[in-house]
């Protein structure tokens, strides 16, 4: 992106004595994965269009420790939930927003047990209530036409119940939304979940990705949408295993969003 | 009056229902070998749930052709057994359709003409049933956990069906006074010229149907424990007592955090004696490795399972040719429960050690590994069982009790450690990637 991000962080709101409307919890893929990267950045370019007050935790982020406690390690779960959360406590942060569905459901359903209560929404949330409150618009006009079909990640959608607003935020662009067979409470996960995205898959006759990119394929979609950093890599490497990379883009709903901005 | 058949009926009954008491006792007893657990929140919002998933059936028609015979099953199970009320009453007084000296003709025969219809119903949908378990060859009812017995109970349960459902139909057919009332018969009338109309052979079937239907349904009740077919009953309790938490929660183990807490605690003394406290009880297992580690819920999940296998079929990694089957979770849960069940029974009332456990000897690490926590399963369950707080439990046991996790995943967990990401990058370095 050409244009030069602002992403303060939450030391430099405490050094002069502000509070940011809200936390944006970057996650670690969203910090060091060179795809994520890319939907961290079209996210935050879109906070920055819509003039939020956000602020990041930068070095002082760590893992939220999601993936460990699916993999079954509670203890390193707790150790990493119990250090974020004295960060998170001690700059008195009351709204998270994150674009990974995994530290989503995390931050909002594990922490408050340990003493980490905060209002955790998932970053298709945010940018529907900004597009709802005028704060953000979008052009409509990029992918007018498109066939766009969004594939749901479990953690947000069945773990969470939230399958609407990446679907209105995706209305916003014009394209055609088609739905694939699974979808909602029945989508197939995309293979990465518990602790799958760091280990190679048990025996089997298939990859669970490349069965939800079949799936995916019977819409036959121009772009299909993801609003999970694992779920995009997972997708990305499916449509490779197909060879369809040529006619099929993943993008995440931030990352089509930015793209259709003025 | 000849007092012989009552006292023979009382004591058929007594003896029915004696033994399912006992056997029930026997299951309670063994879900109470889980650990406690804390279901008293949220009361109304418990029977919603049963009132909307277990009476009213919600998730079965999820999937609508088996949903809808599933329904047309159960309810004419339910409201056929309102028959059951009155042939217990005869049978212990010695009258004959004790039904017909409280109700007018026309209600009796209303109420006898609904069961006679809903019977035919139920046999219908039994043999669509029995159709698609033996013939179609759904993919859900072939999978290797049921070979064998798994498959045989399936199909002995739908032929109690049909057996009782025509037992009750031959029973109204060949009773004259019914038939010469003419009023209920709606489907017997048709059946009734086939037995003739000889009035001795005609009481004789009638009688015979009689004692055998009643003799049928109370085998029926006692099969139940030793089948999968417990969920007629189990399926309230287990939907009162599902989870209302968001579906990715997980449960924090409290244990844990005591540990963390002292962790990190700058003024704990890591030299201090042990609190002292004869009753302390030894420090706890982190996990499960056997039934007994796990909780009573998930112990009535897996006395519910009725092995319909929608769990199995939606699982990400069984659709993809893994090991790991939800449902045999489930099964696998069952079948150890009821083995330390045995063993309590045969030690007179202590478990002793038999060298065997659930993971290992039933369910393997590779089946555990293979999980997405995706809670596919979880959804779809009609009766709200829950296989993947079982195999959390596992895993959990598998890496703090045995550090026993794919290499991989140690090494994810070693950097989580080192530098807060479940890759080797270094924490100072997590706002790179404003500036790249």
């Amino acid at each position: 992106m050409s244009e030069q991000l602002k992403v303060p962080t939450m030391a430099e709101y405490m050094a002069e004595g502000k509070q940011p409307e809200i936390l944006f919890w970057v996650g670690s893929a969203g910090s060091y994965d060179d795809r994520a990267k890319k939907i961290t950045k079209a996210f935050v370019k879109l906070l920055n269009n819509a003039n939020v007050d956000f602020a990041v935790l930068g070095a002082e982020e760590s893992n939220t420790g999601d993936v460990a406690k699916r993999a079954g390690n509670e203890f390193l779960f707790q150790m990493q939930a119990m250090m974020n959360i004295e960060v998170l406590n001690a700059y008195e942060v009351k709204r998270i927003v994150t674009c990974d569905p995994h530290s989503f459901n995390c931050l909002k359903n594990e922490y408050p047990g340990l003493g980490g209560v905060y209002d955790v929404i998932h970053h298709t949330q945010y940018i529907k209530e900004l597009i709802d409150a005028g704060r953000l618009s979008v052009k409509g006009d990029t992918y007018k036409g498109k066939r766009i079909t969004f594939h749901d990640p479990c953690y947000l959608g069945r773990a969470n119940n939230e399958f609407d607003a990446p679907r209105n935020v995706l209305q916003n662009t014009n394209a055609t939304l088609v739905e694939m067979k699974k979808h909602k409470r029945t989508a197939l996960c995309c293979g990465a979940g518990g602790a799958q995205m760091f280990k190679e898959p048990e025996k089997g006759d298939k990859d669970v990705n490349v069965l939800r990119t079949e799936q995916a394929l019977e819409t036959t979609p121009d772009i299909i949408a993801t609003g999970c950093p694992y779920c995009n890599t997972m997708m990305t490497d499916g449509i490779k295993a197909k060879e369809k990379e040529d006619s099929i883009t993943v993008l995440d709903v931030a990352e089509l969003i930015a793209n259709d901005q003025d | 009056m000849d007092y012989l058949s009552n006292i023979i009926f009382a004591v058929i009954l007594i003896a029915g229902v004696g033994y399912f008491v006992r056997n029930i006792k026997k299951l309670i007893r063994n879900i109470k070998l889980g650990h406690d657990i804390d279901t008293s929140d949220n009361k109304n919002q418990r029977w919603k749930s049963m009132a909307r998933i277990a009476l009213g059936q919600s998730k079965m028609v999820v999937r609508p052709v088996a949903g809808f015979l599933h329904i047309i099953v159960y309810v004419g199970f339910v409201i056929i057994n309102i028959e059951v009320l009155e042939i217990i009453i005869d049978g212990l007084f010695g009258t004959h359709r004790v039904g017909l000296k409280v109700l007018p003709e026309s209600v009796y025969g209303f109420l006898i003409g609904c069961f006679e219809v809903l019977a035919v119903l139920v046999l219908v949908s039994v043999i669509v049933f029995w159709l698609r378990r033996n013939v179609i060859n759904l993919k859900r009812f072939l999978s290797s956990e049921m070979k064998g017995w798994p498959k045989n109970d399936g199909n002995i349960i739908l032929y109690f069906e049909v057996v009782l459902m025509c037992l009750f139909l031959v029973m109204n057919a060949t009773d004259i006074t019914f038939q010469n009332m003419n009023a209920g018969n709606v489907v017997s009338q048709f059946i009734s010229p086939l037995f003739g109309d000889n009035s001795d052979t005609l009481h004789l079937i009638e009688r015979s149907a009689w004692w055998l239907h009643i003799i049928g349904i109370l085998i029926f009740l006692n099969y139940l424990y030793f089948s999968k077919h417990l969920h007629i009953l189990l399926a309230f309790p287990n939907t009162y007592y599902g989870k209302l938490t968001p579906k990715g929660q997980f449960n924090n183990l409290e244990a844990v955090t005591n540990e963390v807490k002292l962790m990190m605690d700058p003024n704990a003394d890591p030299f201090a004696a042990p609190a002292e406290d004869d009753n302390a009880e030894e420090p706890a297992k982190f996990g499960a490795s056997d039934v007994m580690d796990l909780n009573r819920i998930q112990l009535l999940n897996a006395y519910t399972c009725t092995e319909c296998g929608r769990c199995t079929s939606e699982c990400p990694a069984n659709q993809t040719g893994k090991k790991l089957s939800p449902r045999k979770i489930m099964m696998d849960t069952r079948d150890r429960l009821a083995e330390v069940g045995k063993n309590i029974d045969a030690n007179g009332g202590a478990f002793k050690d038999d060298g065997k456990q659930l993971l290992g000897d039933y369910i393997t690490k590779e089946e555990l590994w293979a999980c997405t926590t995706c809670n596919a399963c979880v959804e779809a369950c009609p009766v709200s069982i829950d296989p993947l707080s079982i195999i959390i439990e596992m895993r959990r046991y598998l890496v703090m009790e045995e550090s026993a996790a794919p290499m991989e995943l140690n090494n994810m967990m070693t950097n989580i450690e080192n530098n807060g990401a479940p890759w080797p990058y270094n924490q100072q370095d997590r706002l790179n990637w404003v500036n790249e």
